[in-house]
């Protein structure tokens, strides 16, 4: 770990302004992942931007349309027991409660998460090669170890996951990214939010260098009625998702109006298919139509030597919570696993 | 009266547990003596070749970088591999660290950086710019099968035998069988992960003289080590290792920490202190990859009559690492026709070493999956068909046992469990979308003698100290030789006081093989009785003694006096005995030495039975342990509530084998890719669940002076095997690689 400058930020203005004057620099938000890295010997900042003292950042507010706003420095932990969280948007709850440890969600931060970045065991070996650390460089993973690795969206350059539980649900929930820099504020979609890796891995999203995520808001609607997170993983806490699956149903008449449903595990960003989606509208939600819809959402799939497993396994998971959603109340348990 | 306190057999907590978890025991990494430098080691980035340049000039051109040690600069070491030899090395040329430009392994420590700051001698480990000249290697147990050959032998197949010879016709035996099992097995490397990451701290106290504090399963082992390799004499290089936390095997030889460490102090001449990062703790032993076969037959009447078992593992291209993988089997059924072979391939990684309850927990693997689908082909209970083929002597050996109680772990184990509600058929018991499976696994673990020494001291304040080298990495070793202690003189634990973990005490072999409480403890035993001895013949000359003309059988001991056996109102204050002592204590020594033609007469070892339920979803592949009830039977239990610990995590470790951890090696790379605790997946509190454990009442006269078998490795060897089988069980599966992963059950 080298030497580095440490500044506070006052106000998203200065934030902005000191990461635009100083080079090499970077937000620090709870740190979770940055610092890691840093000692991995992957990241090596000069200067570093703390965004704590920044108190409007911190919150967690209701907006105008009956949705949320969820501060960018506000704690996960801080946001999945707020109570409008736990009664409103009870599937964003479950999720960052499947995600990490109690301690790294208590340090962790809401736009900190949507920044992580892979666990791929060849990005996190500074001596290995690794297009998205080092581009050009290769990757070993398409012939590695590349059990925890995309089975979709992948590309010859990057097999890489993003690792995030709780960007399924906000993926599955329309939130929209809140962002500021030098140009001024934009809102991006979360879905587009983060970007596949094609020929430019290095890029995990699509935030402009030096644009800072002010928050990330949620709309209405929380699917608090008919919804379910299901995390598979190597074991029952503190693990990534090999394959983890959000939903959320807006039933009527016995019959699907909305559906939502979100991937993680398997791509390089959370993984919705509007098509699948399309196809469950006004169908009964059973088995078959869920299995219809897996189909659909895994269109395309290619899997590798360790992971090809998950292809069939994301389509059982689709189906098995989609089922889970019917009934909440029953099959969601601390730690998102599958109903008993 | 005379057993008022008998320590042994009290359930003692921890007697450091309050240090342990308020932070005040100390462990290597944390003596922070005066002016202390810090290594950071330089690992190879390459898994084979030669280093063909080190540039040195940025790392020194850091403020407060003191030195680069390396093999271009180090100071003059002995050449023969003698002098690198340590109380665990297996046959073959040790690992000598920065000898020479030669890579040998990833990760291979190549320099080391010593700065004024453990951070500025990180920073700066990372600037240093390597050379290398690459060369083909291989690390792929499957791929080099063809080069398996056997073991070489030395001191290390004494204690660790190799497989007996073949008996009867194995392949007659099998053809003519009326039930067969055929089954392949693979177990990935594993590495020990302890807490406590390897760390030493020298003191250079001058002229030579050296105090280390290191993280060790033997004082004595890191002690002789750095005397032979530096050419210092004994008595002048002291090892302490009062506290550590955790081990498993990865402290029972000197770990290259300690070398480079004690390198850099002799050289500067300063206090330094050398300690792993959590990666690093993966470049060094571990378990190895080993991949087996098992043919078992058995006839109509469910008798095993054949029994084929081969295991062929990983070791260096340096050293011969064997372990004990495929004797298991015959000692536990009684086979008359068997084929067991044990084989090596050598590779380009470092020497695997002793990992808790090596060989027997992947062998069992392989033994106890045989004997259960050989008891579903039969249509016969699986414990009913282990009963059908208990061994009531050893047959691989020809030698009774010194005693063994299995059949009661079946009964007891069986009984608590309820493995009466199972029902037969494999897929036959679900809840929900649950499947639901039982299964039940044999154990066995072998009881090892040694000899060791300990010093038993009465003070003329009336104090009781007991000194032995030993460690405790923190199984509770130091609580239980303080009860034993304690006991020989009928005072409570809290007043005697057990000195240990210190390489000036009188030696002790390495800390590990489960056989410490009857090794040390024997010895600590054996002091006290010459102790007792001794303060009695002065008791006896005291003036007006009450006991002149006693015979020892007339007396005991009980809180500093010695009592009338008949008349607890006649009795001698032990402190008295210093009226006629010139000095203020009496000190005695005794080494116990076990009887190798008595022992060698009987087979030895601990057995269990394990009984475990699991809940598979068969759709999605999770499994969850649901319950489990191990019970054990291994001699005289000296602190129930220690041992019940060692139990629960073997049972823990089982849990882990059987499903969850791994060391990932890329075979293209020569490179372990999952070298942190995220990604080397331990079990979690959310993966444990109801676990009990039982110890059943066994008497043993023959292993040792305590009659206690140890209870370090039997917890995890019956555990993986029964978690395997009840996965059979609820699935109709046969689960033959450890780790079992989701693609193992939804492919």
């Amino acid at each position: 770990m080298n030497n580095f400058n440490y500044l506070r930020a006052d106000d998203t203005e200065h934030a902005v302004a000191l990461i635009g004057k100083e080079t090499n620099s970077r937000f620090l938000a709870g740190g979770t992942n940055l610092i890691d890295r840093w000692k991995y010997n992957l990241t090596h900042p000069d200067t570093l931007i703390d965004l704590a003292n920044i108190e409007e950042l911190h919150q967690i507010t209701e907006t105008e349309n009956g949705g949320l706003r969820l501060g960018a420095m506000a704690g996960n932990a801080d946001t999945a027991y707020h109570p409008l969280v736990k009664k409103r948007y009870p599937l964003l709850k479950n999720t960052i409660l499947a995600g990490a440890s109690a301690q790294i969600r208590n340090a962790a931060t809401n736009g900190g998460n949507l920044m992580q970045r892979t666990r791929c065991y060849y990005y996190y070996d500074h001596e290995s090669p690794c297009n998205k650390r080092n581009p050009g460089s290769g990757c070993p993973a398409t012939e590695g170890h590349n059990r925890l690795h995309a089975v979709i969206g992948h590309s010859e350059n990057c097999i890489a996951t993003h690792p995030s539980d709780m960007c399924i649900a906000l993926a599955a929930l329309d939130a929209v990214v809140q962002v500021t820099g030098a140009e001024g504020n934009r809102s991006i979609p979360f879905t587009e939010f983060h970007r596949l890796p094609g020929n430019n891995p290095s890029k995990d999203n699509t935030l402009r260098p030096g644009e800072l995520i002010t928050s990330i808001d949620l709309p209405a609607e929380g699917f608090a009625e008919n919804y379910s997170y299901l995390k598979l993983r190597d074991r029952n806490s503190y693990a990534f998702a090999l394959v983890s699956v959000a939903t959320g149903l807006r039933l009527k008449d016995s019959k699907i109006e909305k559906a939502n449903i979100a991937v993680g595990g398997i791509a390089h960003k959370p993984w919705r298919v509007q098509e699948a989606e399309d196809f469950l509208k006004n169908k009964r939600p059973d088995r078959d139509n869920f299995a219809q819809a897996a189909e659909i959402i895994m269109d395309g799939a290619e899997g590798f030597e360790h992971n090809a497993f998950k292809i069939p396994l994301t389509k059982r998971a689709i189906i098995r919570n989609g089922m889970m959603a019917l009934n909440p109340q029953e099959t969601q348990r601390p730690g998102a696993g599958p109903s008993r | 009266m005379k057993n008022k306190n008998g320590e042994i057999g009290k359930a003692k907590s921890r007697l450091t547990a309050l240090e342990k978890v308020t932070g005040s025991a100390k462990y290597a990494a944390e003596y922070n003596v005066p002016d202390l430098l810090y290594g950071y080691i330089v690992n190879s980035s390459v898994t084979k070749g030669k280093i063909t340049a080190l540039d040195e000039t940025a790392v020194r051109g850091i403020p407060g970088v003191v030195d680069v040690l390396s093999h271009n600069n180090r100071p003059s070491l002995p050449w023969f591999d003698v002098m690198y030899s340590d109380m665990d090395a297996p046959p073959g040329s040790p690992f000598k660290p920065f000898y020479d430009n030669e890579i040998k392994y990833d990760r291979q420590p190549i320099a080391l950086v010593v700065a004024d700051s453990f951070e500025t001698a990180r920073y700066a480990a990372a600037q240093l710019k390597v050379t290398y000249e690459t060369e083909d290697f291989d690390v792929d147990l499957r791929k080099n099968l063809d080069d398996a050959r056997d073991p070489s032998k030395g001191l290390a197949t004494l204690i660790k035998p190799l497989p007996p010879s073949p008996k009867g016709d194995f392949a007659k035996a099998y053809g003519e069988a009326a039930a067969t099992y055929d089954g392949d097995f693979r177990h990935g490397t594993e590495h020990h992960n302890p807490m406590e990451m390897h760390a030493t701290t020298t003191v250079y106290e001058g002229e030579g003289k050296l105090t280390i504090y290191d993280k060790t399963q033997g004082t004595n082992n890191s002690q002789i080590y750095v005397s032979n390799v530096f050419g210092l004499s004994y008595s002048d290089v002291r090892v302490l290792a009062p506290y550590v936390g955790g081990s498993f095997g990865s402290g029972l030889r000197p770990q290259y920490q300690l070398f480079v460490c004690v390198m850099a102090a002799l050289h500067l001449k300063r206090n330094v202190r050398v300690s792993l990062d959590r990666k690093q703790m993966y470049t060094f032993g571990h378990r190895p990859q080993t991949v087996m076969k098992a043919r078992f037959g058995a006839d109509a009447a469910g008798k095993v009559t054949a029994m084929h078992h081969k295991a062929v593992a990983e070791t260096s291209r340096f050293e011969d690492y064997n372990e004990v993988v495929v004797n298991w089997g015959n000692i536990l059924y009684p086979a008359q026709n068997t084929l067991l072979e044990y084989q090596l391939v050598p590779l380009d990684t470092y020497t695997p070493i002793d990992m808790r309850a090596p060989g027997g927990s992947t062998g069992m693997h392989a033994v106890e999956t045989a004997m259960d689908a050989l008891a579903y082909d039969l249509k016969i209970d699986p414990l009913e068909f282990r009963l059908r083929n208990y061994a009531e002597r050893d047959v691989s050996e020809d030698k009774p046992f010194s005693s063994k109680e299995l059949r009661e772990c079946y009964r007891q184990g069986a009984e608590k469990f309820g493995w009466a509600e199972r029902k037969p058929e494999p897929r036959s018991m679900k809840r929900g979308n649950r499947l639901v499976g039982y299964g039940m696994s044999s154990g066995i673990w072998d009881v090892i003698a040694l000899p060791a020494r300990a010093e038993a001291i009465f003070t003329k304040a009336g104090k009781f100290i007991v000194k032995s080298a030993v460690n405790d990495s923190g199984q509770g070793s130091y609580t239980v030789m303080t009860q034993i202690a304690a006991e020989q003189f009928g005072i409570s634990t809290e007043e005697m006081t057990f000195e240990y973990g210190d390489s000036e005490h009188p030696l002790s072999p390495i800390q590990g093989g489960s056989y410490t409480t009857g090794v040390v403890g024997s010895a600590v035993k054996a002091a006290c009785k010459v102790l007792k001895e001794e303060l009695f013949k002065k008791a006896k000359r005291l003036k007006n003694s009450p006991f002149a003309d006693s015979e020892e059988d007339a007396i005991y001991f009980r809180d500093g006096k010695i009592y009338a056996a008949d008349d607890d109102t006649v009795f001698v204050n032990l402190t008295d005995i210093f009226q006629n002592e010139k000095e203020d204590k009496i000190s005695v020594t005794k080494s116990n030495v076990p009887n190798p033609l008595k022992l060698k007469q009987y087979t030895r070892a601990a057995h269990s039975a394990a009984f475990v339920e699991v809940e598979v979803d068969e759709q999605l592949g999770t499994v969850n342990v649901t319950r489990a009830v191990t019970a054990v039977a291994a001699g005289n239990i000296i602190n129930p509530k220690t041992a019940r610990s060692q139990i629960l995590g073997g049972m823990v470790w089982g849990i882990s084998k059987a499903l969850r951890e791994e060391t990932l090696t890329d075979f293209k790379t020569g490179r372990y890719v999952n070298p942190n605790l995220a990604e080397y997946h331990l079990p979690v509190h959310a993966d444990i669940h109801d676990l009990d454990v039982i110890f059943v009442e066994e008497k043993d006269e023959i292993i040792n002076e305590l009659g206690a078998k140890g209870v370090g490795e039997i917890g995890l060897v019956s555990m993986a095997p029964a978690i395997a089988n009840a996965i059979f069980h609820a699935t109709g599966r046969r689960m033959t690689e450890f780790p079992i992963h989701f693609e193992d059950l939804v492919l």
